[in-house]
């Protein structure tokens, strides 16, 4: 039961960019057709969930040879890698899911949901449920909800843009301001999932 | 001077380049937190730029990214930990979003765009100009948010809490309050 409510806690309630604004940049990017924004939300899920379990286990190390304040470094280094090594094996592997994801991959890196995770779920401070507690099980089930959270709010919110592109927008507003006012709408309507869990 | 103000107004990291979104949403629910969080962006932008263009020459172009990554993660750092020690108030507030200044497009941005080509005293100018239109623009938007949703601004009352609507400093506030700025702001640049 409490494994369930991660799942509906990390995707509706604390979604990760309606309200903890993490990867805002491929959010507004990423979201005006819902293919790409499917394509982009996969490859989200796939990297954020291997990253996550990696730093964990990083942490560890780190702890024990007390250098925590190396995290930042060495967790930006090793998800730059890591989404490096994913690209090469996928590349040889299985070419038609790196057809689909391949694009996205390099833009990953730099998406702060991937360094804001696995720095919260290494630092035991992530959002879990009462009764839950912070292990490796719990930060990867959180991982892997929050990447369905974030493609779930990826995918609505373009297909609200596919909808606006068609409308007359007042000069002033086109482009990022109306795409915001969107995304604050839709945010609303998320808040109403406060206090579920 | 030229490259001074082009990051202050012509190409404002945020209602200009539209880059940063994530700490600039999520940073500004007052004017204290907003200018905070501008400042310490301020800080690793101009060492990062000024370092990045001082080993311009040594760095293999075909490294250059993660070179860059290094580089700013290390500033980041260094800033994790000042205001661990000297801000821990205000630390605490901003909590995530410190260490993600690593993954914030406008350090490796500017470090990719000018350090990487320019000489050292224009990258610091350039790090300077960009770094004060951060704060800028995150100081305005916090001070916009503050007072609509509390009726403060700097902590300082300007109307009655009654009035305020607290949506404004939730995170729909952040995306709405965020829109008509930036609506306000292409408007008048076209003048």
């Amino acid at each position: 039961m409490v494994y369930f409510l991660i799942f509906i806690s990390a995707i509706f309630v604390n979604n990760i960019v309606l309200s903890q604004f993490l990867g805002i940049c491929p959010f507004l990017g990423v979201s005006k057709k819902i293919d790409t924004a499917l394509g982009m939300g996969a490859a989200v899920t796939f990297v954020l969930t291997l990253a996550t379990v990696v730093t964990y286990l990083l942490q560890c190390l780190l702890v024990m040879w007390h250098v925590e304040f190396l995290q930042t470094i060495l967790f930006i280094l090793v998800i730059a890698a890591l989404v490096q090594m994913i690209e090469i094996v996928l590349k040889k592997v299985s070419p038609s899911l790196y057809q689909a994801l391949g694009v996205f991959l390099p833009l990953i890196t730099t998406n702060c949901c991937l360094l804001g995770v696995a720095i919260l779920v290494a630092n035991g401070t992530n959002k879990l449920p009462m009764g839950a507690e912070h292990n490796l099980l719990t930060g990867t089930l959180f991982a892997l909800a929050t990447a369905f959270g974030f493609a779930l709010a990826l995918v609505i919110f373009a297909g609200l843009r596919e909808q606006l592109s068609m409308n007359k927008v007042p000069k002033a507003m086109q482009g990022t301001p109306i795409a915001l006012l969107t995304a604050g709408l839709l945010a609303m309507a998320f808040m109403g999932f406060s206090g579920v869990v | 001077m030229k490259t001074l103000t082009n990051g202050i107004l012509k190409e404002n990291p945020t209602f200009g380049l539209v880059l940063g979104m994530c700490p600039t949403l999520a940073t500004t629910t007052s004017a204290e937190n907003g200018m905070f969080m501008g400042l310490a962006t301020m800080f690793v932008l101009i060492c990062s730029n000024v370092v990045i263009s001082l080993l311009k020459n040594l760095i293999p172009d075909k490294v250059r990214i993660p070179s860059f990554i290094v580089v700013i993660a290390t500033f980041v750092t260094v800033v994790q930990l000042l205001m661990q020690a000297y801000l821990p108030p205000i630390y605490e507030k901003l909590g995530l979003f410190i260490p993600l200044i690593v993954v914030n497009c406008i350090v490796l941005g500017r470090a990719e765009a000018f350090a990487a080509k320019n000489s050292v005293g224009l990258s610091a100018l350039d790090g300077i100009g960009m770094g004060l239109g951060f704060t800028l623009s995150l100081t305005i938007i916090g001070a916009v948010r503050e007072l609509l949703g509390t009726g403060c601004v700097f902590g300082a009352h300007i109307y009655s809490e009654q009035y305020a609507a607290l949506i404004f400093v939730l995170a729909p506030g952040a995306f709405i309050c965020l829109a008509y700025l930036m609506a306000a702001i292409q408007k008048l640049m076209k003048k």
